[in-house]
């Protein structure tokens, strides 16, 4: 994090970039926010541990409109984000230096808690620099300790890999984390009969609070006005009905992100309520892998994605509708 | 608020029978805005157009409903109507209640209550939608024609001929096509190349018509009355201005073990090749996948034998772009492939052979030059067996379900003809049913039977099975004598379905022309556009719309060109006005609508916007509403919603859909 931190310092001085966007602590040891900082001195504030899952290339959308390069902290998983937007031409690449910083996987607070960890104080090991595999928690009730893996996000078991796709420079080693496959749980689902599909999404989805937080962290949903907001579609009336969370703006939510989503986890790790929302991307994502070959949205910044784009040997229609 | 009026079509019995037409209007009169509603027997009649007229005076509407057939058969009816009232033509919405509901129901009170369900829903639409006005585009006054057939042939010389600019595009390396292939033509036992080899070259003389052999469609865009395409035509590797056509670089070709496509594989031609003697171009092509100098750089004979020294080993694909008013395709078909029929032992046989085959076997320039002989032996066949509906008119998926239509009667043409040569021939005909509807046809197939004695035997083959001896043993049934037959055969030859030319599909999707689960390029309308594609500004000839003869082709080769003519002849077009326009509060600039826009309609402007008070330059959408075909496609790309549809826009269509949940 020093390196980081007088890097920063470093291109601040030397006018190469006019601001830095990472994380500052928050209120509680694991509650990092990403912050701007336009000084050397309120660099002091800086973190990045193992708890700054919030992916930046979103902000960077707002950023592109300052004068000015921004100093932008990406993660590898963050950069598939970044690419996918200089695609879809919203933020500026010329605007921005871009740091590819290590990671060794972030941590989920909810896991820790729910192996029963109580009134914590604060906690070791999550520094991205600390090479233990364990986390120390100091709790009122005294020390506890965790495995760093058992901590860890969804998306960090099904991590896409260490390379940074785009970058200036690179600090920070990121490490191996992936001990699962992405589309297991997906496919679990795909299994399900009819009525257990709907059963499992109603009771998942009727959790939704509407809290918008997935819509407003999402680097796919950058829609200067979102549909759900406008009044152009009488859409806002209709989201008063009943059960419209549960079936309509989720739902609608992933088939506007799809082809586009990169399946960075942030609506899942910033839902209040739990919800697996990344099931539905990753839904879509399993299906445009078998229909169209494999594709990751993000890779590039210049391929064409299968779901805007033709070529004679796309999926007949009749095959799409056949698989439900 | 609209002034809307309803007018509910009987169609006859059509829709009455089925929809208690009365129980629509009344219902109507409930929706938001309808002033007035009634329903008459025919709609479209003079009368019934009078009583929409009287009532856009009378009771000053502003927007109508019809509910009638669908909008594919009169919407331009009813919107000229309209026109002649003083109201704007998009101002007229049709409900599909024939189609979509008395054609397929049988309940009368179900029928009604989604009658009243889809008039509920267009007057929805009618509630939101605004006057339209259509632009101009010109016409370039050129045809293209892909394929050069018959049909193609025939196209374009009725075209060039009433003084319009045609270009030929052709695969092979000559024009002519399948009918090049065939031996006689039924009904008349005229010689096929005598009736199309002074076609061919009458289409290649003929100054308005430039051909493009060896040459194919690579890229379409435009729109009707502007196409720009490109061909590419494929290296021949001759200087077709130097040849002579003298044919010497063919004798003396050391490479002669490439299949002759012109002979379907039954025997071999040259490297160096025309396909057949009288080519059009007479130009011969090097297939470099046979040709000896291409594989090892070693022999260069031709180069060295052609006096004109037209040979060119270095020459290159080259693509031509070019400007077209209308586009007629006209690709023709092939015979279906036999690996899923077994049973037949094609592919164990050399003496079963398919009838295109046997087409080349009895012509004189063909393999055996035009003796009638077994090909695993040459011996003269004693006992030959017909097998009809190979593949045709098949319940399964090994072959098409439809019957290929021509097949009835070239066996009997074929079957004659044997008999009449080698009366010492006995030929029987396995049928499922003979089908002979055409001008002199039947009359034909009985000469067949009782003039030349051929035996036909309605019934399947089962199974062909190759003896040691040589000789094919036929296992049928015969189902007028319900009996099992074994026939010992010397010959079989299989009427193998035909299909249309596999490259269509590449074809219709360049040209989003549809095309059905046969892949038969669909008409605009089965009965009354039978030669348009429902995509402006293309046309179809021949095959490549559904199975048919020569006559047939050659009638419909005609009409095509009719049609086109009818196109290039004039000077501006109206465009449609429900073209694509993209909100510049909502536009994200994301380029998705430019990635999926079929017509290149769409680019991109940075431009000053005021968002409430926020003033920023923005990448915005901008459409060329002269290039916009109103598809659609980017309205629903776009993950914003900026872009909308006039005509069709998300709010008229959320209406219709909320009017039919209701």
């Amino acid at each position: 994090m020093q390196e980081l931190i007088n890097r920063a310092k470093e291109l601040l001085d030397n006018g190469t970039v006019a601001r830095v966007l990472g994380w500052k602590a928050g209120d509680l040891p694991y509650d990092p926010e990403p912050a701007y900082f336009e000084t050397a001195e309120s660099l002091k504030d800086f973190v990045y541990n193992g708890f700054c899952g919030a992916n930046l290339s979103k902000y960077m959308i707002e950023a592109s409109k300052l004068e000015g390069k921004t100093l932008v902290c990406l993660k590898p998983c963050d950069t598939y984000s970044f690419n996918q937007l200089i695609k879809e031409h919203r933020v500026d690449r010329e605007k921005a230096y871009i740091i590819g910083v290590g990671c060794k996987g972030k941590l989920d607070i909810e896991k820790i808690r729910n192996q029963g960890v109580k009134g914590i104080e604060s906690i070791e090991g999550a520094e991205i620099t600390d090479e233990a595999d364990m986390l120390k928690i100091q709790t009122i009730y005294g020390e506890r300790s965790v495995a760093y893996a058992d901590a860890m996000l969804e998306r960090c078991h099904v991590c896409k890999g260490k390379e940074h796709k785009i970058f200036d420079e690179q600090i920070g080693e990121s490490k191996e984390t992936k001990d699962g496959e992405r589309f297991d749980e997906v496919s679990r689902i795909e299994k399900l009969s009819p009525e257990e599909k709907f059963a499992f999404f109603q009771k998942e989805l009727s959790k939704c609070i509407r809290c918008n937080a997935c819509r407003n962290v999402c680097p796919a949903c950058s829609c200067r006005k979102c549909v759900f907001d406008s009044n152009k579609f009488d859409s806002s009336q209709k989201a008063n009905v009943d059960s419209f969370e549960e079936k309509m703006f989720h739902i609608i939510r992933a088939f506007h992100v799809a082809g586009r989503c990169t399946d960075c986890g942030e609506c899942s790790r910033v839902c209040p309520q739990g919800i697996p929302l990344h099931l539905f991307n990753r839904k879509f994502i399993k299906d445009i892998d078998e229909l169209y070959g494999e594709y990751q949205a993000g890779d590039d910044t210049d391929s064409k994605a299968p779901l805007t784009n033709y070529t004679f040997d796309d999926a007949e229609p009749s095959i799409v509708g056949k698989r439900g | 608020m609209q002034r809307i009026g309803v007018f509910v079509c009987h169609c006859g019995s059509n829709i009455a029978a089925t929809v208690d037409v009365s129980k629509v209007a009344e219902m109507a009169l409930m929706e938001p805005g309808v002033v007035h509603a009634e329903d008459y027997q025919y709609m479209c009649s003079e009368a019934g157009q009078a009583k929409i007229q009287d009532a856009i005076h009378e009771k000053k509407l502003s927007g109508i409903v019809v509910c009638s057939c669908s909008p594919r058969m009169h919407e331009a009816t009813f919107r000229k109507a309209a026109e002649r009232a003083g109201l704007n033509p998009y101002m007229v919405e049709i409900a599909n209640i024939r189609e979509h509901c008395s054609w397929i129901h049988k309940d009368m009170e179900e029928a009604t209550k989604k009658a009243v369900i889809l008039m509920r829903a267009a007057v929805a639409k009618v509630n939101l939608n605004t006057p339209l006005k259509p632009g101009e585009s010109r016409v370039t006054k050129r045809a293209l024609i892909i394929g050069g057939g018959i049909a193609g042939i025939q196209t374009a010389l009725d075209i060039a001929d009433a003084g319009y600019e045609v270009d030929i595009v052709e695969k092979t390396p000559s024009i002519g096509g399948r009918m090049s292939q065939l031996d006689k033509t039924f009904p008349t036992l005229d010689c096929s190349a005598c009736i199309l080899t002074p076609k061919m070259v009458e289409a290649s003389a003929h100054e308005k018509i430039k051909i493009y052999t060896y040459s194919e469609v690579e890229k379409v865009s435009g729109f009707v009355g502007d196409f720009t395409v490109d061909i590419r035509k494929k290296a021949r590797s001759v200087d077709m201005d130097k040849c002579t056509g003298c044919g010497v670089c063919q004798e003396k070709c050391p490479s002669k073990k490439a299949p002759s496509e012109f002979n379907r594989g039954l025997n071999n031609r040259s490297a160096i090749y025309t396909p057949f003697a009288q080519a059009i171009p007479n130009v011969p092509v090097i297939d470099r996948e046979a040709c000896i100098k291409f594989k090892t750089g070693k022999c260069g004979i031709c180069s060295k034998v052609c006096q004109a020294g037209a040979i060119d080993y270095e020459q290159k694909d080259e693509i031509i772009t070019e400007k077209y008013g209308a586009i007629v395709v006209a690709t023709g078909f092939d015979t279906i492939n036999l690996d899923k029929y077994d049973e037949y032992a094609y592919s164990q046989s050399k003496d079963v052979i398919t009838s295109l085959e046997l087409e080349r076997v009895m012509n004189a320039a063909g393999p055996t030059h035009g003796h009638l002989e077994r090909l695993s032996d040459g011996k003269a066949p004693k006992e030959m067996v017909f097998i009809q509906c190979v593949g045709s008119r098949c319940s399964d998926d090994r072959g098409k379900p439809y019957c290929s239509k021509i097949c009835c009667m070239y066996t009997a043409k074929h079957a004659m003809l044997i008999r009449d040569k080698y009366p010492d021939v006995n030929v029987t005909v396995f049928y499922i049913d003979v089908r002979t509807p055409g001008k002199n046809f039947d009359e034909f197939y009985r000469r067949a039977v009782e003039q030349y004695g051929v035996n036909y035997i309605k019934g399947q083959v089962g199974k062909v099975i190759p003896q040691p001896d040589g000789k094919l043993l036929v296992q049928g049934s015969d189902l007028l004598d319900n009996k099992q037959i074994l026939k010992e055969a010397d010959m079989v030859v299989l009427a193998t379905a035909i299909e249309p030319n596999p490259d269509v599909r590449k074809i219709a999707t360049m040209l989003t022309a549809s095309i059905d689960t046969n892949n038969f390029l669909t008409e605009a309308h089965a009965k009354l556009r039978p030669v348009e594609s429902p995509t402006a500004g293309i046309f179809l000839s021949g095959v490549c719309q559904g199975p048919k003869d020569i006559p047939e082709t050659v009638a419909q080769a005609g009409a095509a060109a009719v049609k086109a003519i009818g196109l290039l002849a004039k000077d501006k077009l109206l465009t449609n006005p429900c073209t694509a326009h993209s909100d510049e509060l909502l536009c994200n600039g994301c380029s998705t609508c430019e990635n999926v826009c079929p017509y290149g309609a769409i680019t991109y402007e940075d431009k000053e916007v005021n968002d409430h008070g926020i003033r920023e330059v923005r990448r915005l959408a901008v459409v060329n509403s002269a290039l916009c075909q109103g598809c659609g496609a980017c309205t629903v790309a776009c993950p914003s919603g900026a872009m909308d549809l006039q005509g069709f826009s998300n709010r008229q269509i959320i209406a219709e859909v909320d009017a039919i949940c209701r």
